[in-house]
């Protein structure tokens, strides 16, 4: 016996919750096998699409730059059809959480490092502080949080050439912690609107921005504004310094994408999705180009999952859906073939920011999302990939990273639960 | 990228990376200690441990996991730095574990620290440590308790015994000592004449644990006749605690004598065909995962890769599913809560999953908070009122679960859920039992 589903989609980042919610909308029995907590709370939270496309960039609109990417890109593969199709699997999973839904336009975010990011969709509280918007723009810091140097983005963003003025500050934060704290710690802070000498965070705060106010219309803050009750300590911030207040998203730890990772898991509770995490899947058993079962580490006891369809979507180099030694890149659970250069100092340019060969590693997908073998033969005929694991694409150049996962999520999922559902 | 769980093979294999000359340079002397540097190395600073940690949700002092690990594994390099007291404030929950992306054992970097901690800086005629030793020890304790069962629960009872406990040990009075049975669990098992099944393919050792030999037999006895209904053969080797309680405390030799006591009960069944069993997802824990992490004897890596919580077992090698499709129980509402040390096995939604389709049954998850007593950490007069400020969420969300009956698996979440709401609280097997004997 082993534990048995229609579709199993292995994985816990944002490709794999696609191609969940994707499957069980066809009426299979989907099960979601994650190893860790998703990887999702070390993303920024933004979902862009498309922002850049061979020498085009920042592009306007996503769809005007699919001509202008590589033959084999996983765009190629999905079409527009599969990007608008992921688009609304994720806009039904977040519902008001998220902005830029009423337009195929691209938004420009601001990041935390003080460069504008071309976005599909962004949380509410990122909206009032796009660049593609007008309005002259303070950028709050604080001295002990050391990732956001608002003083800094905003050069940045002014000699990038923004539409108006952008000026940063760095403050003192009302309440002091140790010297380490987290970003969480602050937003709990401003969440439960702890005493201070002067009264409250949240009032002490609104004082010290108000103090630094110079005609600007709209504050920024690092994306620590409350956690729990994020939209009322944003709100009353707002009140009390009579502009619009947003957050710049942030790295690790990300709050913006912890909120997107319980939306999204919350989604898959909903549709029926069951879940299995904490464990790796390591192995298969196969009959043929068949999968049967999918092995998961147990810790060292291997413990066999079964069903009629697979989604592979573990994530690239980064995530660990892909590995690598010295000489190989290989895809570690069911061993698909990964092609790269043969010489391992060609995988790399010299910049750090350079055209990359590393960068597009990854399985090789039929037309229906299947991994192909060196000679474009499908490994097995019931797995199927999506997300980082699929190779073809650039997606830190290109601005692509969720755009793809959500694509081929849609499509990989749906085909699957489709074959499993027949 | 790096992987402290796979580190990559240097060992070239023929025909595959045999043409590639690379030697790897020994830049450490081999050593026979254990080596947690790769923990440390692989270690990229993200927090994410930090961000799941209950304990420094609710303690600003607390420095975190990440320091706990891999940041005090590299300060101790120095010769004269010692292991900071604060290791001792972490709950041993695990749940970093679980959070790290990057493959670092946080939980075995912190095991190892606190033992360090416990061995080199701890006064051993110290209130802390007496106490500690004790909390730690608990089967012992339960063991004479059990002895005279109802004369022990009144005196733990008494609230002047309490008071004395709290002001002499530093174990708190807010909590209710939990009752010994009149009849153990191996009390019973012997009175029944052992195995009522006897097969030759279907054999499991049970690990009942501590808890419920002396505190909930009925866990116990559901485990049994549950499986015994499924055709296997139970047997119940004689054992030691599993050793949780003392990792949390960091008296590693305790648990390492009590491992090997078990290592010598159970390992030789494994080869006859025994799989080993545990309703306790702590105990289940540390024989699969802090055993041969911590501890080299013999037969301990055959127990973690035999080892299984007992619904777990059930949902691989019986068809649960199917076996619950055709049953019903009377009707009940439960609100579930998950133990940390299930998650990281993969536990911790398979009782929602398998009761919410069974007639009769509702039950809702509680959320993915943490009960906050984790075991002795909760009993400590010191760590109380965090122990339930951690709790305060499950709490809340208990309360407004349609369930007025808490389930959980393990016992001292099960403590916890009790003192917060004041619910009965039942085992998963206890409905199983229900619905399939």
């Amino acid at each position: 016996m082993a534990i048995t589903d229609d579709v199993l989609v292995i994985g816990g980042g944002i490709a794999a919750c696609t191609a969940a919610l994707s499957a069980a909308e066809t009426g299979a029995q989907v099960r979601l096998l994650a190893h860790k907590k998703s990887t999702l709370r070390q993303a920024s939270g933004l979902v862009d699409v498309l922002g850049y496309a061979g020498d085009d960039g920042p592009l306007a609109n996503p769809y005007d730059g699919l001509d202008e990417l590589p033959e084999g890109h996983p765009y190629r593969i999905v079409g527009e059809d599969g990007i608008r199709d992921g688009l609304r699997l994720f806009d039904e999973a977040v519902g008001d959480a998220y902005r830029g839904g009423h337009t195929d336009d691209n938004a420009l975010v601001a990041t935390y490092g003080g460069t504008m990011k071309p976005t599909a969709r962004y949380p509410e509280s990122v909206a009032s502080g796009l660049v593609s918007a007008s309005g002259d723009m303070l950028l709050v810091g604080f001295e002990s949080l050391t990732d956001f140097d608002a003083p800094v983005a905003a050069d940045h963003l002014e000699a990038a050439g923004v539409p108006f003025s952008v000026r940063g500050v760095s403050l003192p934060f009302p309440k002091t912690f140790r010297a380490d704290a987290k970003l969480t710690r602050f937003a709990k802070a401003l969440d439960r609107d702890e005493s201070v000498e002067s009264g409250t965070v949240r009032s002490a705060l609104a004082d010290a921005v108000a103090d630094e106010l110079d005609g600007e219309t709209r504050v920024g803050f690092p994306a620590m504004l409350g956690d729990d009750h994020d939209t009322e300590v944003r709100d009353e911030l707002a009140d009390r310094l009579g502009v619009p207040v947003f957050e710049v998203p942030t790295g690790p730890p990300s709050l913006l994408g912890l909120k997107l990772e319980d939306m999204l898991f919350d989604a898959l509770d909903e549709a029926g999705v069951r879940i299995s995490s904490g464990n790796p899947a390591v192995d298969f058993e196969a009959d043929g180009d068949r999968i049967e079962t999918v092995l998961v580490d147990q810790k060292s006891r291997m413990t066999p999952y079964e069903a009629d369809q697979i989604v592979l979507a573990t994530g690239g180099l980064v995530g660990k859906g892909l590995d690598s030694d010295r000489a190989h890149v290989t895809e570690p659970v069911f061993g698909c073939h990964v092609p790269h250069p043969e010489d391992r100092y060609d995988w790399s340019e010299p910049e750090a920011f350079g055209d990359h060969e590393f960068a597009r590693f990854g399985v090789v997908p039929d037309d229906e999302l299947r991994p192909t073998d060196a000679d474009g033969e499908s490994h097995f005929e019931n797995l199927r990939a999506a997300g980082g694991v699929v190779g073809g694409a650039h997606v830190a150049r290109e601005k692509s990273a969720s755009g793809v996962s959500l694509a081929t999520g849609a499509v990989a999922g749906r085909l699957a639960g489709e074959d499993a559902t027949q | 990228m790096s992987d402290a769980e796979t580190p990559p093979d240097t060992t070239p294999t023929p025909g595959e990376q045999g043409e590639d000359d690379f030697e790897p340079v020994e830049v450490f002397p081999e050593s026979t200690e254990m080596d947690l540097r790769p923990g440390a190395d692989n270690c990229y600073k993200c927090t994410s441990c930090d961000v799941s940690c209950p304990v420094a949700e609710v303690d600003d002092e607390f420095p975190g996991p990440k320091f706990q690990g891999p940041e005090q594994w590299r300060l101790k390099r120095k010769e004269d730095a010692s292991v900071d007291d604060s290791i001792m404030s972490c709950s041993n929950c695990m749940r970093c574990d679980d959070a790290c992306p990057s493959g670092v054992p946080l939980s075995q970097m912190h095991n190892t620290a606190r033992g360090e901690y416990v061995d080199e800086e701890m006064d051993k005629l110290s209130r802390e440590y007496i106490r500690n030793r004790i909390l730690a020890n608990y089967g012992t304790l339960a063991e004479l308790g059990s002895m005279f069962p109802r004369l022990t629960n009144a005196i733990m009872g008494n609230s002047l015994v309490q008071q004395i406990n709290e002001k002499v040990l530093g174990i708190t009075a807010e909590r209710e000592f939990p009752d010994f049975a009149t009849q153990t669990f191996r009390e019973w098992w012997n009175e029944r004449g052992g195995p009522q099944v006897r097969s030759e393919d279907k054999r499991v050792a049970y690990f009942h644990g501590c808890y419920s030999n002396y505190n909930t037999p009925e866990v116990g006895k559901a485990m049994v006749r549950v499986f015994e209904e499924f055709g296997y053969e139970v047997v119940v080797p004689k054992q030691r605690c599993s050793g949780t309680p003392m990792f949390a405390n960091g008296m590693l030799d305790d648990a390492k004598r009590a491992a090997g006591i078990n290592a010598e009960n159970f390992a030789g069944l494994i080869p006859e065909g025994y799989d080993i069993i545990a309703s306790c997802t702590s105990c289940s824990m540390s024989l699969r995962q802090e055993y041969p992490e911590l501890f080299d004897i013999d037969g301990l890596e055959d127990i973690s890769e035999h080892t299984y919580e007992a619904m777990e077992y059930l949902r691989i090698h019986e068809d649960l599913d199917s076996a619950l499709a055709d049953t019903s129980v009377s009707e009940q509402s439960f609100a579930y809560h998950a133990p940390c040390h299930a998650r990281n096995q993969g536990l911790d939604r398979q009782a929602v999953e398998l009761f919410r389709d069974l007639d009769g049954v509702t039950i809702e998850d509680v959320g993915d908070s943490c009960s906050g007593i984790s075991g002795t950490y909760g009993w400590k007069e010191e760590k109380y009122d965090k122990s339930m400020q951690i709790g305060a969420d499950m709490f809340d969300h208990m309360e407004h679960a349609d369930g007025n009956v808490g389930m959980t698996e393990c016992p001292t979440c099960s403590m916890q859920m009790e003192h917060g709401t004041g619910y009965d609280i039942k085992h998963p097997l206890q409905l199983l039992e229900e619905a399939l004997v």
